[in-house]
């Protein structure tokens, strides 16, 4: 690991000052972060550390939506009874993130911000039309994720919390990466109030809507409906693990399995 | 546990060494610390294949916290790292074997060859020096797979290997074979890819190396296997020294498998280095490094033919593999693909003739050497894939096609150079297809259909040759060294006894085992007895822990220490009850006047011998401390049938290991438990290597393109099930202990069983072939071509 | 940069300081001498490293030490009693011969506990799948899985 200055945010908005005051980067719970940083490939200046900012955690029903605070860690949303009652999508998905010591320390907020494009949380985020909050504004999902590890955060803008509108029914079904255990192809089915939303990580350079999948679940949210939309594989991932042709056969078969399991 | 009694032998002490583990006290290498100490760190080539043209330090010399940067052009006087096996090709001449340098000397040969050497006060310091080196490289075209490398205008790696051919080797009566081709009924082929793994031992390698400018000796703390081979090689080979003047201790060590049999550069540079800092230097490797530095296993490419009488009969077999041998040769690469692999494509089968040729290549990738199991699970793969390619083209069922071939008369000698000296094949399928509940496959089956999974059943009946083995047979086939093992049993004043033992154990329990030897033949509580093993400054001599050696060859030597331990006892014992030697037993820990009870307990003789008062000092040295060495008289042959169950979702391609049945004979058993663990690991990492472990190289750059846990899949606990597990024993003729070895067993059948396993199951929609590791891509991919 | 650090370590207040980059497995084994935490990967998958912060199992080489200012870390050399009387995961282990070389075993141990805190009464199905965190090479798990479910029985006492 390269050497780095190191400071502790006291506020959203203290982060925010020292972010802008070192040119450093937010350390929320690392996960992904200090691998990278271990193995040499991130050479970050600064680290401004997020943990001690009490107004990031916690979580809490608002309406016809569930409000996650950026810093609240992967195994407090999947043991969450807030979450496990209004989206139990939510919280088994958070359950299945890397494995249980990585939840302990990963949050919320650092995996949208990071937004690998394996990492589930992208999907449940999209498909259930979440809102990104900031410290500067709010973002809808549709418009927060970029591209490959890049989304709509400007310099010095943080992610303070993300609301998470109740769907009707949703599942999220993750076929793992043999040797990472990162999604392979992951895909969040949600039939949520402006329609069925379909919502694929793993497949390609950042996560993205199914439209083909959200129009045949619109029209039957069926397993066969699922099954029978042929993906294209044109733009999707081709690694060692899987061509994009099969990664093209795998969304409508986990699409249809996503349904099954929402019900 | 009735530790106390002889009936010790064949219990499952729980082990020795346990307590340190489980509270965080055990020592492994960079668990050790020393004054002074700096960190070492390797520059490795970030190229396949690359001249150097000039290495500039003056930027990493001058970075904080540098005491020094070697490069290969420093080590004058250092010779390159021998290979241990000396194989000698059809046309009669040596194997080309080209210098294997301990840090690059002009050119690099593979992505982590080590090109220089920096020491630091920190490991941070010395990794940002490191990236301070300017290499200037002029890179060269790169070839990674052994067929490729042996093609007209391949690249050539060494000049000492013209066409980058290290030998053509054979073995087998080819005329014989061709004849029974001729008259064969039917003949089954196969084309098979043994793919190339990554030991991956968790405690990645480690080396301390220190100096000592007083005594002008040096200590080397190493994660090791065989710490007097190690010293052997290095001493006598490459840095021209005496044994006398470097200890090599390989203290409590993270796992082994093979890739720390090794004489590596790393350490060796180190041992150098340490006397030119006169300080000690750690390297402790990360994971990224053990993946590109450790030497790889297996990595063959085999076309297969058995020929067959019109009742499935065998009648010969022919075999032709292509071996990758890396960018070097390892200390025992060469005799992998060849002295233990041709030699068992007999299997556990009457086949009469065989002949199998093998072509050894050099490629730009990590040198590939033994991993768990050693050339013996390509050769069961091989035979036994072939085995049931030809229960399928016969129409036979898969354990009946078996049994007709089975050796049922021993002493057997194969066509292959082996003699087993016993066995029982039909006791251990008869075993497994009970274990296994075979009876209930077809209900099984059913209801995998009515789910919409495929399901298929593999067998694989292994043989392998364990507990290497006569020194004189090996020195003929061209081992550089001795095969034996030496044991040490001193017996202390008040009867306690530590044993010194040149086998080590990372893993394998012998604290354990090798003290319930010692308390069931002595009689004496087991906690009385201290195993030491793994330095060469207390032990006598080694060989080390590899080819499931330990207890058949390492025991035996224990054993015949005991003996001379014994035979000494019943003098002192004579002398103290006035009896005549000759009338003295040793029984339950007693010495007794046989046919009375006049008797003196072990502790009492051990007494005697340590305070000579009444003591025949005139016939007989006081003490009671016996060493032998133990040179076996052949190879041990355990063998077995494991028969694994598939349920593949033809949707996806996952492959669902639903049951693993191993039923397997290693001779007699001295710790029941030890050896199911033995075989539970050993089978993982069969199962490992059939659908998850797979080390792949870019053909084009030569870049590692699994280098870390990311790409390249480990089994975990939930790609596994709970492994059904037996024996039935038939006792090694040949060792007193009657013992076989089990420490590479379900490496050797599991992968066979399972690829079989997943071709029963797939052959419903029609695929025919399909290679290890079988990933749900693959499995899907072979499912769409089949389709097509 | 350095920086400084307390922290509680299995009960015991520490402090020091260091350098920022300090990883908490770092500052475990090499300012405290705390060797049992091992490092077995660089990519936060073995677990070998595992310890406990504040009561739930983490990666120690995923974990900046400054990350644990403050807080509270158990390392499996703070697990058996004062006189030696093991946990009774620590025992479970030994009994069910879940270890063989015992370098991933003492993170294997930690992860077991945490696991064993969350999911009490885990079956052999959940055991395995929230042993993900946890590689081993030698044992094939099988005897793990035993000594996890041994470990929960003798906790729940």
């Amino acid at each position: 690991m390269y050497s780095f200055e190191m400071h502790k945010a006291t506020s959203v908005a203290n982060a925010a000052a020292l972010l802008a005051q070192s040119g450093g980067k937010a350390l929320a719970g690392g996960q992904s972060l200090i691998a990278a940083m271990k193995l040499r490939l991130a050479q970050p200046g600064a680290l401004v550390d997020l943990s001690g900012i009490a107004e990031l955690k916690g979580i809490r029903k608002e309406g016809d939506a569930v409000v996650i605070g950026a810093m609240t860690r992967h195994a407090e949303v999947a043991s969450s009874k807030v979450v496990t009652d209004a989206i139990p999508a939510l919280a088994a998905l958070a359950e299945g993130i890397g494995d249980r010591q990585v939840r302990n320390m990963g949050t919320l907020g650092g995996a949208l911000a990071n937004n690998d494009p394996a990492a589930c949380y992208p999907a449940a985020v999209l498909a259930l039309n979440g809102t990104v909050h900031t410290n500067k504004r709010q973002i809808a999902a549709d418009a927060f994720f970029k591209g490959m590890y890049e989304t709509a955060l400007e310099e010095g803008e943080l992610i303070t919390s993300v609301s998470f509108p109740i769907p009707k029914k949703a599942a999220y079904i993750k076929f793992v990466q043999p040797a990472s255990r990162f999604a392979l192809v992951g895909v969040f089915v949600a039939q949520t109030a402006g329609g069925v939303r379909v919502a694929v990580t793993g497949g390609a350079s950042s996560v993205f809507r199914a439209k083909a999948l959200e129009d045949a679940l619109g029209k039957a949210f069926t397993n066969d409906a699922a099954r029978a939309v042929k993906m294209d594989a044109a733009g999707l991932n081709s690694d060692l693990h899987g061509s994009a042709a099969y990664r093209a056969h795998l969304i409508p078969v986990l699409a249809g399995r996503a349904v099954m399991a929402a019900g | 546990m009735g530790a106390t009694e002889p009936g010790v032998i064949g219990q499952s002490v729980r082990r020795k060494e346990d307590l340190r583990f489980i509270t965080g006290a055990g020592q492994y290498t960079d668990d050790i610390n020393m004054a002074r100490q700096t960190a070492g760190v390797f520059l490795r080539s970030p190229h396949a294949h690359a001249n150097i043209r000039s290495i500039d330090l003056t930027k990493a010399k001058a970075a904080p916290g540098v005491v020094a940067i070697f490069t290969g052009a420093d080590l004058t006087g250092v010779n390159g790292l021998p290979c241990g096996w000396l194989i000698t090709g059809t046309d009669g001449k040596p194997m080309n074997e080209p210098p294997h340098p301990v840090l690059a000397q002009g050119k690099v040969r593979y992505v982590g060859d080590q090109v220089a050497l920096v020491i630091a006060e920190t490991q941070n310091q010395a990794k940002d020096a490191a990236e301070l080196i300017d290499v200037d490289y002029e890179v060269l075209p790169a070839v990674v797979n052994c067929v490729d490398a042996l093609k007209a205008g391949a690249p050539e790696i060494h000049e000492q290997a013209p066409g980058n051919k290290c030998y053509l080797w054979a073995l087998g009566d080819k005329a014989a074979v061709d004849a029974a081709f001729a008259k064969a009924a039917h003949v089954s082929k196969l084309d098979i890819i043994n793919n190339r793994l990554v030991p991956n031992a968790i405690e990645p390698r480690c080396a301390l190396a220190s100096y000592d400018r007083a005594a002008d000796a040096y200590t080397l703390y190493v994660s090791n296997q065989n710490p007097h081979v190690e010293r052997l090689l290095m001493t006598a080979f490459v840095l021209g020294l005496p044994e006398t003047k470097v200890r090599v201790i390989a203290p409590d060590v993270g796992g082994g498998f093979g890739s720390k049999i090794y004489l590596y550069g790393e350490e060796t540079a180190m041992v150098w280095a340490s006397k030119r800092v006169n300080r000690p230097i750690k390297w402790a490797a990360d994971r990224s490094e053990a993946f590109v530095s450790d030497a790889h296993g297996r990595d063959h490419v085999t076309h297969a033919e058995l020929a067959m009488d019109k009742d499935g009969k065998f009648l010969a077999m022919r075999v032709m593999t292509n071996a990758n041998m890396g960018a070097y040769l390892s200390t025992f690469a060469s005799c992998i693909p060849t002295i233990l692999y041709a030699t068992l494509l007999a299997g556990q089968y009457t086949t009469p003739a065989i002949y199998v040729e093998v072509t050894a290549s050099f490629t730009n990738t990590a040198p590939v050497d033994a991993y768990r199991g050693a050339g013996r699970p390509e050769a069961t793969f091989v035979v036994e894939r072939l085995v049931h390619q030809a229960a399928v083209d016969m129409k036979l069922p898969q354990d009946e096609i078996r049994r007709r071939n089975f050796i049922r008369t021993f002493p057997y000698a194969t066509p292959v150079a082996l003699t087993y000296d016993i066995g029982n094949y039909d006791a251990t399928l008869d075993g497994a297809n009970e274990l296994a509940d075979v009876k209930g496959y077809a209900a099984r089956k059913a209801d995998s259909t009515r789910r919409g999974k495929l399901r298929g059943i593999g067998y694989a009946s292994y043989i392998e040759a364990c507990g290497l083995a006569p020194s004189n047979v090996a020195g003929a086939l061209g081992a550089r060294a001795g095969l034996f093992e030496a044991g040490e049993v001193r017996v202390n004043p008040t009867g306690s006894v530590t044993v010194f033992t040149g086998s080590h154990s990372h893993g394998q329990g012998h604290e354990t085992t090798f003290a319930q030897i010692v308390a069931g033949r002595l009689g004496i509580d087991i906690a009385n007895v201290d195993v030491v093993h793994g330095d060469t400054g207390r032990v006598p001599f080694g060989m080390g822990t590899y080819g499931s050696r330990s207890l058949s060859v390492g025991g035996t030597a224990i054993v015949k220490a005991l003996d001379k331990v014994i035979a000494k006892g019943k003098k002192i014992a004579a002398h103290l009850l006035e009896a005549a030697e000759g009338d003295i037993e040793f029984k339950d820990g007693k010495f007794t006047v046989a046919g009375t009870d006049r008797s003196k307990a072990f502790a009492e003789v051990s007494l005697a011998a340590y305070v000579p008062h009444n003591y025949p000092l005139d016939k007989l040295e006081p003490g009671l401390d016996e060493t032998a060495f133990y040179d076996p008289t052949n190879f041990t042959y355990p063998a077995g049938t494991h028969i694994a169950e598939v349920e593949i979702d033809p949707d996806t391609g996952v492959v669902t290991v639903a049951a693993f049945t191993a039923v397997d004979d290693f001779g007699n058993i001295i710790n029941p438990m030890i050896v199911e663990g033995q075989v539970h690991g050993g089978v993982a990492q069969g199962i490992g290597q059939a659908l998850l472990e797979h080390c792949v190289y870019d053909p084009e750059s030569g870049q590692l393109l699994t280098g870390s846990y990311m790409d390249y899949a480990m089994p975990r606990a939930d790609d596994l099930p709970s492994f059904k597990v037996g024996t039935r024993v038939t006792p090694c003729t040949h060792n007193p202990l009657g013992a076989k070895g089990c420490g590479e067993a379900g490496a050797i059948g599991a992968p066979a069983a399972i690829m079989n396993a997943v071709h029963d199951a797939l052959s419903a929609v029609g695929v025919t072939r399909i290679d290890m590791p079988a990933s749900p891509h693959r499995v899907w991919k072979a499912i769409q071509s089949a389709k097509a | 940069m350095s920086v400084s650090l307390s922290m509680k370590v299995n009960g015991k207040a520490v402090s020091a300081e260091v350098d920022a980059r300090t990883l908490l497995v770092d500052f475990l084994r090499t300012n405290l001498a705390l060797t049992g935490t091992h490092v077995g990967c660089d990519t936060a998958q073995c677990g070998a490293c595992t310890v406990h912060v504040d009561g739930r199992a983490v990666k120690a080489c995923n974990v900046l030490a400054v990350q644990a200012n403050g807080a509270e870390v158990l390392t499996i050399e703070g697990l058996a009693a004062e006189d030696g009387t093991l946990h009774p995961m620590q025992a479970a282990f030994k009994e069910c011969h879940g270890l063989q070389c015992g370098f991933c075993t003492t993170g294997m141990v930690m992860s077991a506990i945490d696991l064993v805190a969350r999911h009490p009464g885990a079956d052999e199905a959940t055991i395995r799948e929230q042993l993900e965190g946890n590689i081993c090479r030698c044992t094939g798990y099988h005897n793990i899985v035993r000594a996890v479910q041994l470990g929960a029985t003798a906790m729940a006492k």
